[in-house]
């Protein structure tokens, strides 16, 4: 389904991501894992249209995706929850729901995945009308994946949703990308929390420096000695 | 689960607040007339200020980009009234052609500030914007060789007035039996106009572009990953709030008489972002009382200074055009200090400045 080869970011004469290849087939969940610095989401931003790579490729569906502007995304059926959240903070969880079907205009349906986004996330029913500001960081993620989904996305795009939150909050979290994935969703998720990550996709790539190191299953990578040591802490 | 809609049309909620300042709008001119045509040329530019102030807002309050050389539009459309309609040139077009012609310019000048700043926020947009305002004005006062086409610092004048048919802006006339002052004319003139864009910014508020503006005020990022074209969004914006400036500066040359660069300085487009701001940005009701208030105080101050001094201490101590920008700036401080949201914020604007300071 996604399809990236020799895919290079520099940040003037910094290369960050080095010419990686890797590709994500319909209806799984892909890991992109590695430290702090690795290129995870200088990667995530040059698939999504936040910044411009230096060269490469990233085919959707057979179609080039760096010919198109951020917002075209959107109508491709591609779904970037971004770093850090991003949501709006003074509009209400129900208005941040509402914004991420900004490109759609079929209010029936429109109605009826709000129904299926408030149903994954009981809790932002509860805080429907609070402004997502007062959010607490975990409800925000929620919120933030929630709002991706009202696109109808084919792809969901995730960056770094284990940040700042409280463990439990955590797990919450993976919970719900699980079962987001059960329903068919692609997932491209870009993590710190390796151990987390691998558990719940089905493939997983190392990024090293800019460069991809190890590609696998996820649950041989989970048991392989040289990332367990480096990414999982044994 | 809908977003709350509301139920019936504006004026039906509150037609009887509208009928009050309907007669008290219709009343203004004549009452102001008691104390001199001077009075009416106050509350003039009281609601063209609200006209400019309103057109800023669209740019500042509602898509948040901090513009400094909103004057800069008010420029150019005001010098395209002058330039098409006086003896300078020898053209006398009439103003249906120039006005909608004015504001095309203003908006294409919109844009063409836009679009090499669209990657810029805050302070730098407001840097790049002051920088614009002052090149147009330099531009305006030197641009008298090798061709005159400006007439420089001494600026335009004898400009037609806006005339329908026999029916003159400028003159004094009776309409059905009510004799309106040249002023008086304007005034109504410009409270048309004032409805006008009101109205526009009362559509903008709840629309789709609204909504997307308020996207890109809280989170760019966020604005584009939901699919917004910021790009252009962001221009639109521009470009609307210069049109309603190039409107402006048309009506402004048209009553005036005359145009000069220094009607256009910095100073100008600070007043305005300051009725904007100290108003309640991007709240309408806010918005124009920040511009009435602004207005009317440094003219009530002008007119109530002199004879209090002369009662006070029997001679002038203090000159009046000083100790206006004395209260003025004190005004501006007390007000940001007790209101940061403005006189008159909207409940989302306060919201917005309550989490600021949690």
């Amino acid at each position: 389904m996604l399809e990236v080869s020799g895919l290079r970011v520099s940040y003037g004469g910094i290369q960050a991501v080095r010419g990686i290849t890797f590709h994500v087939n319909e209806g799984e969940m892909v890991a992109l894992i590695g430290a702090n610095g690795a290129g995870k989401s200088s990667t995530l931003r040059a698939l999504s249209r936040l910044l411009d790579p230096a060269g490469g490729s990233v085919r959707y569906r057979g179609k080039e995706l760096l010919a198109l502007p951020p917002h075209g995304l959107v109508a491709e059926g591609i779904a970037l929850v971004p770093e850090g959240r991003g949501v709006f903070p003074r509009m209400t969880s129900l208005e941040n729901l509402y914004m991420g079907a900004y490109a759609r205009n079929d209010k029936a349906a429109i109605a009826r995945d709000l129904e299926h986004v408030l149903g994954l996330f009981p809790r932002l029913k509860e805080r429907a009308q609070q402004v997502a500001g007062t959010l607490s960081g975990g409800e925000q993620q929620m919120l933030a994946i929630g709002r991706a989904l009202m696109s109808k996305p084919r792809l969901l795009l995730l960056d770094e949703p284990s940040m700042g939150l409280a463990p439990i909050m955590v797990q919450k979290i993976f919970e719900v990308i699980r079962a987001v994935a059960s329903e068919g969703m692609t997932i491209l998720l870009v993590e710190q929390n390796a151990k987390l990550a691998l558990e719940v996709s089905q493939r997983g790539y190392v990024m090293e420096s800019g460069e991809i190191t190890v590609t696998d299953e996820s649950n041989k990578l989970l048991a392989d000695p040289k990332v367990r040591a480096a990414y999982l802490g044994e | 689960m809908n977003l709350p809609r509301k139920k019936f049309p504006f004026w039906q909620q509150h037609w009887l607040g509208l009928l009050l300042l309907a007669t008290a709008l219709l009343a203004v001119p004549f009452v102001a007339a008691l104390g001199g045509q001077a009075w009416v040329r106050i509350a003039n530019f009281a609601i063209l200020y609200v006209f400019l102030a309103l057109g800023l807002n669209i740019v500042v309050g509602y898509a948040g980009l901090l513009d400094l050389g909103y004057v800069a539009f008010y420029a150019v459309g005001a010098y395209a009234y002058a330039l098409l309609a006086s003896p300078h040139f020898g053209i006398h077009l009439p103003f249906w052609v120039i006005l909608p012609f004015g504001a095309a310019l203003a908006c294409l000048f919109g844009v063409l500030l836009g679009a090499p700043t669209l990657k810029l926020r805050g302070d730098y947009l407001a840097i790049v914007t002051l920088g614009f305002g002052e090149i147009i004005r330099i531009f305006m006062n030197n641009l008298n060789a090798p061709i005159n086409v400006t007439n420089g610092a001494q600026g335009i004048t004898l400009i037609d007035p806006i005339r329908i048919g026999d029916f003159s802006f400028s003159q004094t006339s009776t309409i059905l039996g009510v004799t309106l002052s040249g002023p008086q004319k304007y005034y109504f003139l410009l409270v048309a106009l004032a409805i006008l864009v009101i109205v526009v910014n009362m559509r903008l508020q709840d629309s789709r572009i609204g909504r997307a503006w308020q996207a890109i005020r809280e989170d760019e990022v966020a604005a584009k990953a939901c699919g917004i074209n910021t790009r252009n969004i962001k221009l639109l914006a521009f470009a609307m709030g210069a049109s309603f400036g190039g409107i402006a500066g048309g009506v402004f040359a048209a009553m005036q008489g005359f145009v000069s660069p220094e009607s256009f300085s910095l100073m100008e487009s600070i007043t305005i972002l300051a009725m904007v701001v100290l108003g309640g940005m991007g709240h309408i009701p806010g918005v124009i009382l920040g511009a009435v208030l602004l207005t009317a105080l440094p003219e009530a101050l002008r007119y109530g200074i002199e004879p209090i001094q002369q009662a006070a201490f029997g001679r002038m101590i203090i000159d009046p055009e000083s100790l206006r920008m004395l209260v003025f700036g004190l005004a501006l401080v007390l007000v940001m200090r007790f209101r940061p949201a403005g006189l008159w914020p909207s409940s989302l604007r306060r919201r917005e400045l309550a989490e600021a300071t949690d």
